[in-house]
């Protein structure tokens, strides 16, 4: 019973978010519908949040391998969510000053801005920035023209790296106009607007074709993985 | 991350350690020093009109202390020695320092695994998980969910002027809490199954929505977007270089398309004129994944490029190019003994 | 390693190279340039492409007054890249005096557009007024649906904005019903949701009414040059089309002949135009970005030469 409830739910919802855009009068529902995801999806990040807790907690309490730094996730976890919830640290808002919890959670000043600054900050942007090193990394140990495809593949890489810096403007500058076309700059806009362009074009309808096959059988019924163990194809 | 550097290389490593410590040393001992923050103090005045009696008005009065570079504590400070406008700031001085500290730790992890990395990854979960749920709370709950579902006090508490909701909005939002506690229960393994009611509504509208968008944006604007002239009549007539030229790129993007959508194509083997077809296909395809390298490496490069601004500018105060502190480089590193 | 054969000399050296020497390689060729630069306050020089004039001519032909969708969908994780296109189409809307509508999918793209209000409108054009000629309406949670409610009432998806005003009374939403009331819609990228999302969503289904630019990382480049130039109006790629597009914004102010077309502080006072070295963020970002692509070639260079110097030592081995 609860699988068919689940399959009505899924297949009315997505028929309603299918034909809003073609029937005016069904246009408010499907945007009432979308609302509803909307709200749904930000009760989603109190349920990460939960996940988050309960796996720590247990981390914790079982003293598992590395237990310590579940205690500091949590630790902040809860740090960071009571000045948050709290406001702690928040000026008034000048322009509702009488209200109470009117002021901004992020507020210059604020407890909440800081760690937002002084930590999420820094630790996000330095963990992205990692990848550069992998990058180079990768770069002299596995780019190998190994055939004909890797060759093109590792030629294109070079037309782009020196073409979109002024290495490339440098190098290449002394060609003359009737084969600018060839000054790595140009060459590597070339590619991106004519080779890039039609592989990521025939990807794009590639992932489109898919991802509507995929919907539609979502709709229909046919695919019910999404329910998980319970759930599967018919 | 078990690879081992040898003796001589941990000699090395221990050298260069040893050489940024000495910098940090150095830098904090003479010159200008490092790492300072500055805050500007505001006096801030409100006027509050009782709702009860409107010619009533009283004021609200508070302090705000607001980032300001060290330029100004060095301009505020020679305009006049004893001023207590512009002040360093503990809290923004200690944030500077972990701060950078925190980046260093995450640095650590390319010699290799250790507590440091570990202890900066375990804050940015907790950090983060707590981060989104405030903001999901306050940003996207409070005004549409409690606004719609309390609205009385949300806007005696909260959001003074929030508009009264409709009918409608309210018999929305009551689905959306329902469907909203159903998923909540997933952490309650007892009455979890529930959830997939939640789940089947969200699965539901992405389906129904991603099929409208990728017909309409993926497949038949894109479709339109490859049916292109071939011949692009060029200056001097059809038959010349220039119209050659001109028609080159969409020549080229024609025959790519069809080629790569031949290659993605398994319901049939690929032989004869497929087989050629979908060989050219792979070529589109690896210059388009040798250009998304380059792209790559130009993207994360410039993410590290910030942080190694971040630790040369804001924290070592060795180069100033937002003229911030208003010294030339000679300047920053010897000092001139001003904005101490 | 392929096989047992070991090469020998300098190349066997690099062969066994420890990948944290790679890594102390990449550290210098980037800080060398940035230490460079950030000493001497120079630039390397842009020639922009036609995907970032293009981005240019859409913000500029815009009537002035035009209010304009700035969607910031990204956070600290990208801001190397996309600050700085941030920054550059608020400072182009605002000397144009077109008016700014800021929202974000990412939970964390209100404070990217605080700070950008911070350095660009409050540091340099003070005479703005919040809720008026700008106005930061934060984040919401739901990604696609989101736009999909702004095809049809803007206000309902943002009912407050960041500060907790309500968005019913805002003079610089007045005669906004829809999405596609605004003159433009500029989505700064840094994967999912963003400008891909928004072509799909609200650019398709507006039939081609709502113009749109995009500024997005490298990665996700690639991906969005074949909506260029049907369904996205211009494309910023990477720190290099920020810097691009940064050198044609600074081309503009400081050429004296076009005083006039712009609003900012300099046209008005008649002060002499002096252009701040934060709106030269992107092109001496391109100085690090020049030493680490070198290195990039150069490693790869020694990698295929390691690597044919193991083919033949195989073939020497099997022989």
């Amino acid at each position: 019973m609860m699988r068919i409830v689940a399959l009505a739910i899924a297949s009315i919802a997505g028929l309603v978010m299918l034909l809003s855009p073609f029937f005016p009068r069904l246009e408010s529902v499907g945007a009432q519908s979308s609302e509803i995801f909307n709200v749904i999806a930000a009760i989603a990040f109190i349920l990460g949040a939960g996940s988050l807790v309960k796996v720590n907690v247990s981390r914790v309490s079982r003293r598992d391998a590395g237990w310590g730094y579940a205690f500091v996730t949590l630790l902040c976890f809860v740090v960071t969510l009571v000045i948050g919830l709290g406001k702690i640290g928040v000026p008034p808002n000048p322009q509702f000053a009488a209200t109470p919890w009117a002021g901004e959670k992020d507020a210059a000043g604020s407890a909440f801005a800081w760690i937002y600054e002084f930590v999420l900050t820094p630790i996000t942007s330095t963990m992205f920035a990692l990848l550069a090193f992998y990058v180079a990394s990768a770069a002299f140990r596995a780019f190998r023209a190994k055939n004909r495809e890797a060759m093109l593949l590792l030629g294109t890489a070079f037309i782009v790296l020196l073409g979109r810096t002024f290495a490339g403007v440098w190098l290449t500058d002394g060609l003359p106009d009737w084969a600018s076309g060839l000054r790595l700059e140009n060459l590597s806009m070339f590619i991106m607007q004519v080779f890039n362009t039609a592989g990521n074009r025939a990807i794009i309808i590639g992932i489109a074709l898919g991802v509507t096959a995929t919907s539609l059988r979502i709709l229909l019924g046919i695919d019910r993985s999404w329910m998980g163990a319970s759930g599967g194809s018919s | 991350m078990s690879e081992e550097p040898r003796s001589p290389a941990i000699v090395v490593w221990a050298i260069i350690v040893l050489a940024i410590a000495a910098v940090v040393g150095l830098r904090m001992g003479f010159g200008d020093g490092m790492g300072r923050a500055y805050a500007e103090r505001v006096e801030m005045r409100a006027t509050v009109t009782s709702a009860a009696s409107p010619g009533s008005e009283r004021f609200v009065e508070w302090v705000e202390w607001r980032s300001v570079p060290p330029v100004e504590f060095t301009r505020a400070v020679r305009d006049n020695p004893a001023q207590e406008r512009v002040q360093l700031s503990i809290a923004h001085t200690a944030g500077l320092w972990i701060a950078a500290l925190l980046t260093l730790a995450i640095f650590s992890f390319l010699y290799r695994d250790n507590p440091a990395y570990r202890l900066a990854e375990a804050i940015v979960i907790g950090v983060s998980a707590a981060y989104w749920g405030v903001i999901g709370v306050w940003d996207s709950l409070v005004p549409k969910l409690c606004g719609a579902l309390a609205h009385g006090w949300t806007a005696a508490h909260i959001l003074p002027n929030l508009p009264s909701p409709t009918v409608q909005s309210q018999i929305g939002m009551s689905i959306a809490l329902a469907l909203g506690v159903l998923l909540l229960l997933r952490l309650v393994p007892a009455v979890g199954g529930v959830s997939v009611w939640a789940m089947a509504f969200i699965v539901g509208i992405t389906a129904g929505a991603k099929i409208v968008s990728h017909v309409e944006s993926d497949l038949l604007a894109q479709a339109v977007a490859t049916m292109q002239p071939l011949v692009q009549p060029a200056d001097g007539g059809l038959w010349t270089g220039a119209t050659l030229w001109a028609s080159l790129p969409n020549v080229l993007v024609v025959i790519g398309v069809l080629c790569c959508l031949t290659y993605f194509f398994f319901s049939v083997e690929h032989k004869g004129v497929i087989g050629g077809a979908s060989r050219i296909g792979i070529l589109y395809l690896m210059i388009t994944f040798g250009a998304a390298f380059g792209f790559t490496v130009m993207g994360r490069v410039a993410l590290l490029s910030q942080r190694v601004e971040f630790l040369l500018d804001d924290w070592l105060w060795l180069i100033d190019p937002l003229e911030r502190r208003l010294l030339d480089g000679v300047s920053m590193i010897v000092g001139t003994g001003g904005v101490w | 390693m392929e096989g047992a054969a070991e090469v020998s000399g300098v190349l066997g050296i690099l062969e066994r190279l420890d990948r944290r020497w790679v890594f102390l390689a990449m550290a210098l060729a980037v800080a060398g340039p940035i230490l460079v630069m950030g000493l001497t306050r120079k630039t390397l020089p842009e020639t922009p492409t036609d995907a970032s004039r293009a981005v240019f001519r859409a913000v500029q032909s815009l009537p002035q007054g035009s209010t304009v969708l700035l969607a910031f969908d990204f956070d600290p994780g990208s801001a190397g890249e996309l600050e700085p296109m941030g920054v550059n189409m608020a400072r182009h809307c605002a000397l144009r005096g077109h008016k700014m509508v800021f929202i974000s999918l990412w939970p964390l793209g209100g404070q990217m557009i605080d700070q950008t209000i911070e350095k660009v409108i409050r540091a340099d054009f003070p005479q703005l007024q919040d809720g008026v000629d700008f106005v930061n309406l934060g984040f919401q949670a739901g990604n696609e649906q989101v736009m999909r409610v702004v095809l049809t009432d803007f206000k309902r998806a943002f009912p407050t904005t960041k500060s907790g005003r309500a968005t019913a009374d805002l003079p610089i939403l007045q005669g906004v019903q829809r999405i596609g009331d605004f003159a433009l819609l500029a989505s700064v990228s840094a994967g999912y949701p963003g400008s891909k999302e928004w072509v799909q969503y609200v650019v398709s289904a507006s039939g081609g009414k709502l113009p749109m630019v995009s500024g997005c990382t490298g990665v996700q480049t690639p991906q969005l040059y074949p909506y260029f130039p049907g369904q996205i109006s211009g494309l910023l790629g990477a720190i290099k089309g920020a810097a691009e597009y940064e050198s044609l914004i600074n081309a503009w102010v400081m050429d004296p002949a076009n005083a006039a077309e712009w609003s900012g502080r300099g046209a008005a006072s008649g002060a002499p135009m002096v252009l701040p070295p934060k709106y030269l963020e992107a092109q001496r970002r391109m100085g690090p970005q020049l030493g680490a692509h070198l290195l990039m070639v150069v490693l790869i260079l020694l990698g295929n030469l390691v690597y044919f110097a193991q083919r033949r030592a195989q073939r020497r081995v099997a022989a």
